[in-house]
């Protein structure tokens, strides 16, 4: 499979790897995908509870170079924004952005689904209200 | 020796030019580090051996005339053009028979291994049709088998898929307990294939042909993989339709040959292709002569070079095996490794899916257990027969080393997957929560 040059550039460069402490209030953690499906996608957010700006962003990603480049091209679109611009950001821009073929949407899916678990964990934590909820993966 | 490795380093470098343009074109900069490649290494570097084989520069040869000016139809019979087309037929039959310990009129030529599985298949069941309905198969078949038995049992056949054990080998018993000798669902094949293109390991044919002649069921292989690579023969083995592929031996593509045993018990199969009579009515057509003029040398090649050339890619294998289990962690080697072919090598690098592994390589040309590429996104149903999660399945990465891969090559394969494994880890979510000591498996994932 042809890959487009965005997706081999965050593919050998990967933007943002990492990981943050999750116990911290600060930080929203999203854990989407299953290693059965061949994806998972960790995605960190750390924000700022006076201007809900995110302020960094981290990942980890299990997957194909799609999902490893959209992941990476997700961490530096929330950068910078608010959580509420952050939610704005859907699949097909990622879609979009990387050239994806359809074969590969699900990972832009899975990606947008990491941005709003972030979100979501950041909410529960700090006592935001969320309207919408995504499933989230729950270490037990 | 000289010579083909001439030849072959020639085609390696028009290749190796093209595909760093079509690399580079595709801003790949993950392989073209400064450092220059070893000796003895060419790139793209070719470990795909089982998908198939270049052709070895000593077929091409003996191929060419008959290419060129010795362009006779073998079934013509009134002229010498004719006359010398057929004799080089009846000769490459004598070679494959003696590859394979049958005799020359047992062996039909077709377009490759899928229409000689579909012919065997096809070709007994309709002709005794009468005598049974019932088929036994396993699971790890190869698409050929599996599609062809699928098509049966819409005609009104019963077919038995086998399961295998965690190893890849199919229990004997299992085996026994599913032939029918009784009533109109009597067992009337078994066919199972020699040895697997994915995993390699290959399976107790000679006890299976010695059971399924003691219950007088007629025994198929798809011996595309076994035969050239490892011993095979059909009467020690009591094969008897078995199904050859050239390309698979360092023959070129599409030729194939299918076994028919003519005695003890003499088989007989339903012709699938009319027009002609050709091959004593089993398949008609015009033969490929130059095809299969190189089928037969690459089975001569195969019958002189066999023994030595096992020993060799087995050690190789094996080094790559070290070398990987060696600086890796969380690394398996899928089939049973006793009874297996000496050029496959099968792992899984686990918390790594094996489509980003193969990006990280893409001047390697191995295969994935990942279908990430296929539209199905379903892993390898071969490793998942072995009851491997679809987890492992995505990590899993099918090296083939074949006649041409040198030392220094699995040196460069084996440094190259280490480096992208550890870097693809150190992305990985799934590593680092192990590395922390939490049991994925307690995890309640999020489907998708």
């Amino acid at each position: 499979m042809a890959y487009s040059d965005k997706v081999v550039d965050h593919y050998e460069n990967p933007r943002n790897v990492g990981t943050m402490d999750k116990s911290s209030e600060a930080v929203g953690t999203g854990l989407v995908g299953a290693p059965e499906c061949g994806d998972v996608m960790r995605l960190q957010i750390r924000v700022n509870p006076q201007t809900q700006v995110i302020e960094d962003a981290k990942f980890k990603t299990f997957g194909c170079g799609s999902a490893i480049a959209s992941s990476s091209l997700a961490t530096e679109w929330v950068k910078g924004r608010t959580i509420n611009q952050a939610l704005t950001i859907s699949n097909t821009d990622i879609v979009k952005e990387l050239a994806l073929p359809p074969v590969k949407i699900h990972c832009s899916v899975l990606a947008e689904d990491a941005i709003r678990a972030a979100i979501g964990d950041w909410k529960k934590k700090n006592g935001v209200a969320d309207e919408a909820g995504v499933e989230v993966a729950v270490a037990s | 020796m000289s010579l083909q490795n001439a030849i072959g380093h020639n085609g390696n470098g028009n290749g190796s030019n093209g595909a760093v343009a079509g690399t580079n074109s595709t801003g790949v900069v993950i392989t073209s580090s400064a450092a220059p490649l070893p000796e003895g290494v060419h790139l793209p570097l070719y470990m795909d051996n089982h998908a198939t084989t270049q052709l070895d520069p000593r077929v091409l040869e003996a191929m060419m005339p008959y290419l060129t000016g010795k362009f006779g139809n073998a079934a013509s019979r009134n002229h010498q053009f004719g006359w010398e087309a057929e004799k080089a037929v009846e000769t490459a039959r004598e070679q494959i028979a003696k590859l394979i310990g049958a005799t020359a009129k047992e062996i039909i030529f077709t377009s490759g291994a899928t229409e000689s599985d579909n012919l065997a298949l096809k070709g007994v069941a309709e002709m005794y049709r009468e005598r049974g309905r019932h088929i036994i198969t396993q699971v790890t078949e190869h698409k050929a088998i599996l599609d062809t038995c699928k098509k049966l049992e819409k005609q009104g056949f019963r077919v038995t898929y086998l399961p295998v054990q965690a190893d890849g080998l199919i229990d004997l018993d299992d085996l026994r307990r599913a032939i029918v000798t009784e009533g109109p669902e009597k067992t009337i094949l078994v066919s199972i294939m020699f040895a697997n293109n994915e995993i390699g390991v290959i399976q107790p044919i000679a006890e299976i042909g010695k059971i399924c002649h003691e219950k007088g069921v007629l025994f198929h292989s798809d011996a595309v993989q076994a035969v050239g690579k490892v011993p095979v023969d059909v009467q020690a083995m009591n094969i008897d339709l078995m199904s050859i592929s050239a390309h698979k031996l360092y023959g070129p593509k599409g030729v194939g040959a299918l076994f028919v045993r003519r005695r003890n018990p003499r088989v007989q199969i339903t012709e699938q292709i009319n027009g002609g009579g050709h091959e004593r009515g089993m398949r008609s057509g015009t033969l490929n002569v130059p095809g299969i003029v190189g089928l037969g040398a690459a089975c001569e090649i195969c019958m002189n070079e066999m023994a030595g050339e096992a020993v060799r890619e087995a050690e190789l294998r094996d080094h790559l095996r070290a070398k990987l289990e060696g600086a890796l962690d969380y690394v398996h080697v899928n089939g049973n490794m006793e009874h297996h072919l000496p050029g496959n090598l099968n792992m899984s690098f686990v918390y790594v899916e094996g489509e980003s592994l193969l990006m990280g390589i893409n001047d390697i040309a191995v295969s994935s257990g990942s279908a990430c590429t296929s539209a199905t996104l379903e892993p390898s149903y071969v490793l998942k027969a072995l009851g491997l999660g679809d987890d492992v399945a995505h990590s899993s990465i099918r090296f083939g080393l074949g006649r041409f891969n040198a030392r220094a090559e699995v040196d460069y394969v084996a440094d190259k997957v280490i480096d992208v494994v550890k870097k693809l880890r150190e992305l990985s979510p799934l590593y680092e929560m192990v590395k922390e000591g939490i049991d994925l498996t307690k995890i309640e994932w999020a489907a998708h």
